[in-house]
């Protein structure tokens, strides 16, 4: 609850009962909801056609903020509730918020199958390497030799590639940005919401309390710094080799092709058979 | 003018990083949480390009685009 | 006109779900309630709906809970195995107020178990199998017409009460085929949408059944679903008394309208000696042992339960008699809620098959005349 009268551009997207939010200081996450919402306002979509999905963790509290409908279910599963919700009423836009554990270790198939299906809806992923709701344990993104409470001596895990694992599995739009790159994320959502199939936007983000101060990043400022001075755009790192790439991260847009829409077959199919469209909210 | 929630700010400060022109600087005012607060000390420099409030993690700042 | 057809126990399951409003189902394969999926694969398209073969039985329950915040009806079909994976999410059903059906045909277990054989052996984990405090209701069919009209129920109560409904069938049900009549019309229960304007709109506050209102995603209510405690607008809430609330209103919800849940069939057991207590295809057993041992004079009636959650504690409780055999497709899960309820009452036995076969009349009935 705030008496100060808050005229930040995004405050009125937001349920302003429940602020400030419970993530800590310099986290990446407000940063990728500013960007996201900065995106959405830049298509011509209707906001309450908005449905926000999520699982469990940091990144997962998102949908509880937005004054949108919003679904905040189990470890990982976020995109399985999701698919129901798309293929149950096609006219919701239905964006899920997820992070590096629940999409790629809890919810690795979900995601897979979703790319697969390219069902159109949009999902998030705030990478920030690390477990930040249990208090920093390894990930299935943390790079090999990090620091974390269950990897004391370093991690010894190879990390996932989330946008070769989503570009395999078939997503029609993927790419990926940095908190540092605000402006150009928020373009990315924007290209999300119009691309009619599964969209996978991965934000390297910052985790400045378990992840940070464990791995010679102390400040939200020292990793920002990290992500400007670390990124290649995935032009120029076209042109290098694998050695020249260690340690880099590639941002930019990755896949962009359409392809065969999943909700829309099955509304194909009942109109096929029935000749009349699907009846929504038929429940009532 | 730029104003910044007292309330909303958690002091991470990413607002003095990111700034092109270099508007803000810790101020001496703190908050209930007894965070110095951030402040925009050379407002005059400011080209209201918005980074900050697209940065500030908490919805804290805001920007107005006419000058005064 | 009513219809009569000669059709499979799942098969009945599918019709039933479509005459209930069933507009999706997800699902994934498993024996031996898979028919159910490939029928309605065939007969949603067909009425508008949506079908969805999902990746795994955790993405199934998944997606049968967003598509009923969608505002359609949902069920998915599974046995033990994708039961077990399904616990989870059963109580995000119930924590959040979620309307499903989830229909487990049982087969021998514990783990992959026997497949393609009869078994009763996930009773107890339709009732405690996720973690926490909830009151599950849960129905077992006898029939392939019970597992029509079940069905039926099933959506109707469900909706009724906002909580998940667990058909519980099993392999012998599933798979015999045997005269369906199906009527002409059913009685329906509709989902009840907020009257208020949605800026008033509480979405967990209840009226005097325990139970509220449910909007659609899309319908402008603008409301947060959470499987974390939550207050009455469904804002996550870290305060132990909004917890009590909550979890006491969920469960209280289930048992305060018991007495419009809970069904058994009562036959012979006025001047009954010895009572047979059964649930599911063993039902069928158990009739035809109380006509043979009435042919003998003997004094014997039988109490079959259809609902198995909440259990029909005061039906049971009232049964005059000197002995109860409790006749069961497992080692005993239901007997010792049968004897929880009796006390000293009367004495309790425990007449439980594994395998695969349903125990013969005769073989009962020895078994009775051994004891007693």
């Amino acid at each position: 609850m705030t008496d100060h009268k808050n005229k930040n551009p995004f405050i009125k997207y937001f349920r302003q009962d429940r602020l400030p939010t419970i993530f800590c200081s310099g986290c990446g996450i407000g940063i990728t909801v500013n960007s996201f919402l900065k995106g959405f306002e830049s298509t011509d979509l209707d906001f309450d056609s908005l449905a926000l999905v999520s699982g469990i963790g940091c990144s997962s509290r998102v949908p509880g903020y937005i004054k949108c409908d919003s679904l905040h279910t189990s470890h990982g599963r976020a995109l399985s509730f999701a698919t129901g919700l798309k293929v149950g009423n096609p006219d919701l836009n239905v964006v899920v918020f997820t992070g590096d554990g629940d999409a790629a270790s809890i919810g690795g198939n979900h995601l897979i199958h979703a790319a697969r299906r390219n069902i159109n809806l949009i999902v998030i992923c705030i990478n920030n390497s690390i477990y930040g709701m249990t208090g920093g344990q390894i990930s299935p993104t943390s790079p090999k030799g990090s620091l974390a409470t269950t990897a004391p001596y370093g991690s010894i895990d190879t990390p996932f590639n989330l946008i070769d694992l989503v570009t395999a599995a078939g997503a029609s739009y993927v790419s990926r940005w940095t908190t540092a790159h605000p402006l150009q994320l928020s373009r990315s959502i924007k290209t999300a919401f119009n691309n009619k199939g599964f969209s996978f936007v991965e934000v390297v983000s910052q985790c400045p309390t378990y992840y940070g101060r464990r791995n010679n990043l102390k400040t939200p400022i020292a990793m920002i710094k990290m992500f400007k001075e670390n990124t290649v755009n995935k032009k120029k790192a076209d042109t290098l080799s694998d050695d020249e790439l260690l340690g880099k991260i590639i941002v930019g847009e990755f896949v962009n092709k359409q392809r065969y829409e999943f909700s829309e077959q099955i509304e194909e199919l009942t109109y096929k058979k029935t000749e009349k469209k699907p009846i929504r909210k038929s429940a009532y | 003018m730029i104003e910044i929630n007292p309330e909303f700010c958690k002091g991470c400060y990413i607002c003095i990083e990111i700034c092109p022109k270099s508007v803000y600087a810790i101020s001496e005012k703190s908050n209930k949480k007894n965070i110095n607060l951030p402040a925009p000390l050379n407002e005059k420099d400011c080209i209201k390009c918005h980074l900050c409030e697209l940065e500030c993690p908490d919805q804290a700042i805001y920007v107005e685009d006419k000058n005064d | 006109m009513t219809k009569e057809l000669f059709i499979q126990g799942n098969q009945a399951c599918s019709m039933g779900a479509i005459e209930a409003g069933c507009r999706f189902f997800a699902g994934y394969p498993i024996t031996p309630s898979t028919e159910i999926a490939e029928d309605l694969a065939i007969s949603l398209p067909k009425v508008g709906g949506s079908f969805i073969q999902m990746e795994d039985e955790l993405s199934a329950i998944g997606a049968i809970i967003g598509a009923s915040w969608s505002g359609l009806k949902s069920m998915t079909a599974t046995s033990g195995p994708g039961f077990s994976l399904m616990q989870e999410n059963i109580g995000f059903a119930h924590m959040s107020e979620t309307p499903i059906v989830i229909v487990n045909v049982q087969r021998g277990s514990p783990s992959t178990g026997q497949p393609t054989m009869t078994g009763q052996g996930d009773m107890m984990q339709a009732r405690w199998g996720s973690h926490g405090d909830y009151e599950p209701i849960a129905i077992s069919p006898s029939s392939v017409q019970e597992f029509f009209d079940f069905t039926v129920k099933g959506f109707n109560l469900s909706e009724k009460y906002r909580v998940p409904v667990i058909l519980l069938a099993d392999e012998i049900v599933g798979h015999m085929r045997e005269r369906v009549l199906i009527p002409d019309k059913t009685e329906i229960f509709k989902r009840v949408a907020p009257y208020e304007n949605s800026s008033d709109f509480l979405p967990f506050k209840a009226d005097e059944n325990g139970t509220s209102p449910m909007p659609a995603f899309g319908d402008g209510y603008k409301v947060h679903i959470t499987g974390l405690t939550h207050g009455e607008l469904g804002y996550p809430s870290s305060s132990p008394d909004d917890h009590s609330n909550l979890v006491r209103r969920l469960t209280n919800k289930t048992l305060k309208n018991r007495k419009d849940i809970v069904s058994v069939d009562l036959k012979y057991c006025d001047d009954a000696d010895i009572v047979l207590i059964s649930y599911g295809s063993p039902v069928r057993s158990i009739i035809e042992t109380v006509k043979l041992a009435r042919e003998e004079g003997i004094k014997i009636g039988y109490l079959k339960i259809n609902t198995i959650w909440p259990f029909p504690e005061e039906e049971i409780a009232k049964l005059n008699c000197d002995d109860i055999f409790v006749v069961e497709l497992n080692l005993g899960q239901i007997v010792y809620e049968v004897e929880r309820v009796v006390k000293s009452n009367a004495n309790v036995h425990l007449i439980g098959e594994i395998g695969g076969r349903l125990p013969k009349p005769t073989d009962i009935l020895d078994k009775i005349k051994d004891l007693v």
